[in-house]
């Protein structure tokens, strides 16, 4: 089987809580890591060709910073990674990124499986897997906890979480699956794994590379642009008190003072 | 007037509240027309006329529904060449906007996710999102296409504005692409009476502090005496106190309800991502420098054990 499996290089998430404090936002000075959800779609794939043979190939899109998200995925066990690096590409809205690792993944060609995560904790809109099987043509199976395929009938079965619940859903290869937290455990990389990350091949593509334009992409190329923006005037310090027996009326006194009760 | 077209949410016709607060959005900046797939429209219709739906388009073909997501963005996009509306307007759960998704795609428009507010700007829809954790607001616009906008459940109390709701039956001829994912069972968990997650005006959640699956009674009962939804975070789902549909958090719900209640819960970043737009937040949490607090209108710090049944006592003694 081949497996292409995209992960995106995030701020540490933590990092918000150190902004919230200073009250500036610099992005600068942020840990970068590998999005965290990825890490699942990367284990769910290393367990596939560990049963079923075949190679794992990891997509990203992204600074030259993230090629320390790409070694990371390289040392839990992908044999290789294409980055796709490209100063025009700074600022690119969900379509945009979309139809960048579309390319790439025409460019890869005959894969069966395109595996992602299923949110990237920065920009959070979930919405690229679901384009991406769009622009690809492939049935969209995302949302996913568990996963059965079938490389010799080429065919998946798998569950896909909803809002009240669940669906089994049924598609043919090639697919596009997008991975939740229930699915597995990720491995940690191994020390082993560490070394050998190092040799494996990283083919680093412009967006040339890809045959698009400068101007299609990146911020001047969004579908979308932000007019305006204001701050929220600070939420005003909450009252935090101790229970000392009467916590409980306390808190209903403050819940009918908004008139919740 | 132009249209705004409105993906309306349902099971078998018995509306999401959500659908009502997207016609009263659409109201204020075109002329709303609903769009119903699937099965029940007799139910919904009078409702949808009443919260101001001009038009409702019925489709109501089976194959609509039984494919994952792409058939819907199929029937939208059919609708959006047809009738070229001045924006569509889908509720931001999570199919909802994967069928944005697919829909800006397919008819070269920009998305909004996470939308909280609408206006008009010159004819143009112009959305409102919060970001940064509520922190900086910025409005944003389709540069090219028809604005496709996800909009937050809970942004704006339903408004009733009577329409003729006009019924029209609209129908596609889906493609195999959009056949590519076949839905072969459906299955829906038991949630009682109390109200969906992201459609509740309050929300109690319980963390690992709650201690235990039978302890998440306590938290029950307080969301039972104040009409509330009960959400749980993902630590209390991996142990397996509560069901995984009432995770609240990054991977878990979005909920912006107006009043949200963390019991036992810290504040992880993850858990904060699925409520921080909640308009009043109150934590019960016996750790005075849990995260969670940053965030509080009100907290009480102190044991829930003992906090919560006393709350739940009060709120029925002044009812
Ligand atoms: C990729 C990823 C995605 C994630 N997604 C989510 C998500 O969607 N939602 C989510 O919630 N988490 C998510 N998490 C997990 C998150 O990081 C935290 O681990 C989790 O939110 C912690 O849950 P908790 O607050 O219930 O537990 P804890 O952090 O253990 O907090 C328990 C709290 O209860 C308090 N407490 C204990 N006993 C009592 C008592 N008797 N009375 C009062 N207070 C008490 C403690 O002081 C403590 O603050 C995610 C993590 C990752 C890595
Ligand atoms: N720049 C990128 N490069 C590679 N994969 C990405 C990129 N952006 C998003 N993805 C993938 O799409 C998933 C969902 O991201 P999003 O739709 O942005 O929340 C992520 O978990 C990644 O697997």
């Amino acid at each position: 089987m081949k497996i292409v499996v995209c992960v995106k290089q995030v701020p540490d998430t933590w990092a918000e809580k150190k902004l919230d404090a200073s009250k500036t936002l610099d992005r600068v000075s942020v840990d970068n890591i590998l999005n965290e959800m990825d890490e699942f779609a990367l284990e769910e794939a290393l367990q596939m060709i560990a049963a079923h043979s075949g190679t794992v190939t990891v997509l990203s899109m992204g600074p030259d910073s993230a090629t320390e998200a790409i070694r990371k995925a390289l040392s839990m066990g992908a044999d290789g990674a294409i980055h796709i690096v490209d100063d025009a590409l700074k600022g690119s809205c969900a379509a945009v990124t979309s139809l960048v690792l579309a390319k790439a993944l025409e460019r890869i060609g005959d894969y069966d499986l395109v595996i992602s995560g299923s949110e990237a904790s920065d920009a959070r809109t979930s919405v690229v897997p679901a384009m991406l099987a769009e622009r690809l043509g492939i049935p969209q199976v995302t949302f996913v906890n568990k996963v059965e395929v079938d490389p010799a009938a080429k065919t998946l079965k798998a569950n896909r979480i909803t809002d009240d619940g669940y669906q089994v859903v049924e598609a043919s290869l090639p697919a596009m699956i997008s991975a939740v937290e229930k699915m597995n455990e990720p491995r940690y990389p191994s020390f082993k794994g560490i070394m050998a990350a190092k040799k494996k091949p990283v083919e680093t593509l412009s967006i040339a590379d890809l045959g698009l334009e400068a101007d299609a992409v990146g911020l001047s190329g969004s579908w979308t642009k932000v007019n305006d923006s204001a701050d929220r005037p600070p939420r005003s310090a909450g009252t935090i008190v101790e229970d000392e027996g009467n916590g409980g009326a306390a808190l209903v006194d403050f819940l009918a003072s908004k008139k919740f009760v | 007037m132009s249209q705004v077209l409105v993906l309306v949410e349902h099971t078998d016709g018995a509306l999401k509240k959500v659908s009502l607060e997207l016609l009263t959005m659409a109201k204020a900046v075109g002329e709303p027309a609903a769009v119903f797939v699937g099965n029940g429209i007799d139910a919904a219709a009078d409702k949808l006329a009443e919260y101001g739906a001009e038009t409702i388009y019925v489709a109501d073909d089976a194959a609509l529904t039984g494919y994952v997501v792409a058939p819907i963005a199929e029937l939208l996009a059919k609708l959006v060449a047809e009738q070229s509306p001045i924006a569509v307007l889908i509720a931001a759960t999570a199919t909802g906007k994967e069928i944005a998704g697919r829909l800006a795609i397919k008819t070269n428009s920009g998305v909004l996710t996470d939308a909280t507010g609408l206006s008009s700007d010159g004819g143009t829809v112009v959305a409102e999102q919060s970001i940064f954790g509520g922190a900086t607001v910025v409005k944003s616009s389709a540069t090219q296409g028809t604005p496709i906008i996800a909009v937050l459940p809970n942004a704006t109390p339903p408004e009733a504005s009577p329409a003729a709701g006009t019924r029209t039956p609209v129908s596609v001829d889906l493609s195999d692409a959009a056949k590519g994912a076949k839905i072969v069972d459906s299955v829906v968990e038991e949630k009682g009476e109390r109200p969906e997650l992201t459609e509740a005006s309050i929300v109690v959640s319980g963390g690992r502090g709650v201690g235990s699956a039978d302890n998440m009674a306590v938290v029950e009962r307080l969301a039972d005496s104040l009409g509330a939804a009960v959400g749980a975070s993902r630590a209390v789902v991996d142990a397996g106190w509560y069901p995984h549909q009432s995770q609240v958090g990054q991977t878990g719900k979005t909920v912006s309800p107006q009043l949200y209640i963390a019991v036992g819960i810290s504040g992880a970043i993850q858990h904060r991502a699925g409520m921080q737009t909640s308009k009043t937040i109150v934590a019960v949490n016996k750790d005075r420098e849990a995260p969670i607090f940053d965030l509080v209108d009100y907290g009480v710090v102190g044991d829930l054990h003992k906090v919560l049944p006393q709350a739940t006592e009060e709120v029925q003694k002044r009812k």
